[in-house]
């Protein structure tokens, strides 16, 4: 009843309903954990009663109502929480003035701090982000998610700058605050000097590496450019293996007193070890699953599956090995994703998308939530000096990091990063629950409470500060933002073409530069590796084919779900365009609302009565669906018409294309799925519906003066004749959708069914 | 390498006036030079046979083109030269140069327009200061020129792609204004290569 009484008051006061709801579930959560303790009562009485039953056969009535909590409690408590953190999303999108100031991740923080405060009122304890949960539950999701969705052209151009951010800012990173905080440390009166050099460089380790869950909570939220995007975001999954192998280290030989040349030679090792390693992981089983996907074609269901299972596979290997599995998650999205997406169905990969971006938010909502709670559920350790300078070691070296690498890169870099990137790229350094969960692990030998301390007093410090502050300095910094242009074929061409030239360039030169290697890497891809892993004739499309019928796809899916006028009519014929010179402003013409409504009406009414007169259709071609696997048939079959008529006549363009006329911009992709031509040879167009699209105003009202609609004929279209000019050109004629898929003998004028 | 001629210096420095390479990057470019060439002053266009990796290039006619083409030599005849010089070689070269940032704005503005002009005259092959839909068409089928089954989507590529940079430029389409214009218009309007190319580390780059 507490929902619902929060549901009544949504509009009005929506913080009120947060409020219920959180106490909702706060007593939910109080009376789940409370009854175990009734429940485990209960079931000694229901055991003992069974009991006494067997024994003195006592008359015990049945019962009908039993409460048995302590059977379901985990996945309940589970479900519970994740439900939980998912209606907090959604009333956090409510709150209009809140999502603009704060990150979410603020706010999931601040929600699972009052959490874990209330459930610490009740007098229960909170439950801690174990270290196993968040390492093989919340954070591969995460991972994978970016992993198969990374923009593998800008990553793959600023390699070399997001390895020497990762590696060696991390390294200089943790040694900064290690030795520095060692050196506080040893002032007197601090209350510190138990603390050696070795756990300081321990700490200074976990507390340095960027966290890649909140630069993407926060960085999601702010839209900057790509390339700074993709500077900091990979830094952040790259460093992944600098952490694993520092700690490693570092926790191995804490209680060491010695350290010689040995240990660092090993450790630059096992550094190689751990990131190669995890690389190789990654790649062999992203191999693997694109292999798989070639032979799915009969059971496109579990495709996804195999995507997820493949890449949760390569996780828990690399996590055997102690190898990064961070790395290999990620380079098995990216090995695996060019070779899966040619092989599953366009189900499938919508299926992919959609779950691990559902996965990776739920994630990262928990992880927030739960960052919160851990807060209050562990001990703490204030001491003053320590926790202030490590928040300050941590920024200034960061600052000094990022700026000193700057400087060296820019002299390899063409695009210099300029003061404010930098800026950006060290404000961006943000740390988050791996540190936490790092910290966590620590044996009971480190001062650990301290350190978690100091931890969660960084992260917050970060996340809340850096977090919120970040968007209104990029917009006062006025940092270029993200581009939201669709990419365009345009642009594929062009780019493909300067690819080749440059690397033209570069052999006319002698020069073996990153094209030439890229070529090359390209070149092998085509030849062998897409033969074995892509199935069937896929394997042997070039990239811009296929990037242009992924485009197609998409725009006739937009087409069918606005239901409108495109925006980007992918390939009327030029012919049209150049001829109609009046009707420029026309190119894009759009329907008043009513207009529309009024269309759809009368074609609803009158189409349906003539579906059942069609002379000759079969299954697949009235199915309205442009989702379903025949896709590419039709498309086929929609070139083919083309090609048959090589003068590309503004008869035959039109309506067979299904492209629509061009001064109107029909939806196009949705009418070939209605009809089969079907005299093909003729010179006549092959007549297609619309049910999608609404009709021109012009055409509309020739229907509404001279059809009769009443009357058992179809839809009857007379030819525009009133204004000679814009109906000059035979196409203008063609335009008429009907039902009937028989061409009359008469094509110019009435098209009958 | 040993019996190779020098240039003399004052070549060297006239030639890194009038390009802007530094000497030694000329140095190197005059050794690659005479390779090609084999000893010989003058370049034809089999030279560029010598190199075995051009020859995966779908659009390698259009780069030897390039080197040939008078409008790129800044000569006044819009043909074609069959022989050019060493010169002529590092004109072609210049355009791919990286302009730093010690130059002026109006500076920089200029060299990416004679950049652009001269992606231009790549696709232009008919040197009338147009791309024309047939051009495009060609371009497409060089691209795809390596499979086998890709006549009929070419045209359409080509007609999508035209069709969009209609869309962008509208109003200016209707053949009124050479397509040159829209086409680099459309070029600086969408970021073609996020400038980060580089041929040699540092020798030459192409920033769009």
């Amino acid at each position: 009843m507490l929902l619902m009484a929060a549901v009544a008051q949504v509009r009005v006061c929506s913080r009120i309903s947060l409020v219920c709801l959180l106490l909702g579930s706060w007593a939910l959560l109080s009376v789940c954990s409370g009854t175990p303790a009734s429940a485990s009562a209960s079931e000694a009485n229901k055991s003992d009663s069974s009991r006494s039953v067997s024994r003195n056969k006592s008359v015990k009535a049945f019962p009908v109502v039993t409460v048995d909590f302590g059977h379901v409690r985990s996945p309940f408590v589970v479900a519970l929480w994740i439900l939980l953190a998912s209606v907090l999303k959604l009333g956090f999108h409510f709150l209009p003035k809140v999502s603009t100031i704060v990150p979410e991740s603020c706010v999931l923080v601040c929600v699972g701090l009052i959490v874990g405060g209330l459930l610490k009122a009740v007098g229960e304890t909170p439950p801690i982000l174990k270290a196993d949960v968040f390492f093989f539950y919340l954070l591969p999701p995460i991972i994978l998610d970016a992993g198969y969705f990374l923009p593998t052209r800008p990553f793959s151009e600023n390699l070399g700058t997001i390895l020497s951010f990762a590696v060696l800012g991390t390294l200089w990173n943790a040694a900064f605050v290690g030795l520095l905080l060692f050196a506080v440390c040893q002032i007197q009166g601090s209350g510190l000097q138990h603390i050696t050099l070795l756990p300081n460089l321990l700490f200074g380790s976990i507390i340095s590496a960027v966290d890649p869950v909140a630069v993407l909570a926060v960085f999601e939220e702010i839209h900057i450019n790509e390339l700074l995007h993709i500077l900091v975001f990979g830094e952040s999954l790259l460093n992944d293996a600098v952490t694993v192998v520092l700690y490693h280290l570092l926790e191995e030989y804490a209680s060491d007193p010695e350290i010689g040349a040995k240990e660092i030679i090993l450790g630059i090792l096992s550094f190689f070890v751990v990131a190669l390693g995890g690389i190789f992981v990654g790649i062999f089983y992203g191999l693997i699953a694109a292999f798989t996907s070639r032979f799915t074609s009969r059971i496109r269901v579990i495709e996804p599956l195999f995507v997820f299972l493949y890449s949760y596979m390569a996780y828990l290997c690399s996590e055997i090995f102690h190898l990064s599995g961070i790395m290999a998650l990620i380079s098995c999205g990216v090995i695996m994703r060019p070779y899966v997406e040619a092989n599953i169905s366009h189900k499938s990969h919508t299926t992919i998308k959609y779950f691990l971006k559902m996965w990776s938010s739920v994630s990262e909502t928990l992880i927030f939530i739960f960052l919160g709670v851990s807060t209050l559920a562990g001990q703490h350790e204030w001491n003053w000096i320590f926790i202030s300078c490590t928040v300050m070691f941590c920024l200034i070296g960061r600052v000094l990091g990022v700026l000193g690498l700057t400087l060296i890169l820019n002299r390899f870099r063409i695009v210099k990063l300029t003061p404010k990137d930098q800026f950006i790229i060290s404000y961006g350094g943000l740390r988050g629950a791996i540190a936490f969960s790092l910290g966590y692990l620590l044996r009971e030998s480190f001062p650990r409470t301290l350190f978690l301390t100091a931890i969660i007093t960084v992260i917050f410090f970060t996340v809340f500060v850096q977090g919120m502050t970040i968007r209104p300095l990029v917009e006062l910094l006025a940092v270029k933002k993200k581009q939201d242009s669709k990419r365009s074929i345009n642009e594929e061409i062009h780019t493909q073409f300067l690819d080749h030239l440059l690397t033209g360039i570069e052999d006319v030169c002698g020069h073996y530069g990153h094209h030439h290697w890229k070529d090359k890497l390209n070149r092998f891809n085509k030849k062998y590796v897409k033969k074995c892993l892509i199935s069937g004739e896929r394997s042997k499309e070039p990239q811009l084919i296929a990037f242009y019928h992924k485009m197609e796809m998409k725009n006739a899916i937009e087409m069918v779900v606005s239901g409108g006028l495109p925006k980007l009519p992918s390939s009327v014929s030029i012919q049209h365009v150049q001829r109609k010179d009046t009707l420029t402003e026309r190119l894009l013409p759009t329907l008043t609302k009513e207009r529309e409504e009024e269309v759809r009406k009368i074609l609803r009414e009158n189409l349906q009565k003539t579906r059942q007169r069609l002379r000759s259709y079969n299954r697949h071609t009235l199915i309205a669906d442009p989702y379903e696997d025949q896709w590419n048939q039709i498309l086929l079959k929609r070139q083919r018409l083309r090609s048959l008529d090589p003068r590309g006549s503004t008869y035959l363009t039109v309506p067979t294309a299904g492209r629509g006329s061009p001064p109107e911009q029909k939806p196009a992709e949705s009418d070939a799925t209605y009809f089969e031509p079907r005299d093909p040879t003729s010179d006549l167009p092959s007549i297609t519906v619309d049910l999608a699209s609404p009709f021109s105003s012009e055409s509309v009202e020739t229907q509404n003066k001279g059809a009769v609609p009443g009357e058992d004929k179809g839809i009857v279209f007379s030819a525009k004749n009133p204004t000679n000019d814009e109906n000059g050109s035979p196409n203008q004629r063609m335009q008429r959708f009907v039902s009937d898929p028989g061409p009359d003998n008469k094509p110019n004028d009435h098209f009958q069914s | 390498m040993g019996s190779t001629p020098s240039l003399p210096a004052w070549e060297i420095r006239n030639l890194a006036n009038t390009t802007g390479f530094t000497s030694e990057q000329i140095e190197i470019l005059h050794r690659r030079f005479l390779h090609l060439t084999d000893g010989k002053t003058t370049m034809s266009k089999d030279c560029f046979d010598n190199i075995p990796d051009l020859d995966c290039n779908p659009i390698k006619s259009r780069i030897v083109n390039a080197f040939f083409d008078g409008r790129n030599l800044g000569l006044q005849t819009s043909g074609t030269v069959d022989e050019i010089t060493f010169e002529n070689f590092l004109t072609t070269l210049s355009f791919f140069q990286h302009m730093d940032d010690n130059h002026t704005k109006e500076d920089l503005e200029y060299y990416k327009n004679e950049k652009l002009q001269f992606l231009f005259r790549m696709y232009d092959t008919n040197g009338d200061g147009k791309i024309t839909l047939e051009e495009l068409r060609e371009i497409v089928d060089e691209l795809l020129s390596k499979t086998s089954n890709a006549e009929k989507t070419s045209s359409s590529i080509a007609d999508a792609a035209m069709l969009e940079a209609a869309n962008i430029c509208v109003g200016q389409m209707i053949a009124k204004n050479p397509a040159k214009e829209q086409a680099i218009n459309f070029w600086k309007a969408k970021p073609l290569c996020p400038g980060t190319d580089s041929l040699a580390g540092g020798k030459y780059e192409l920033a769009s």
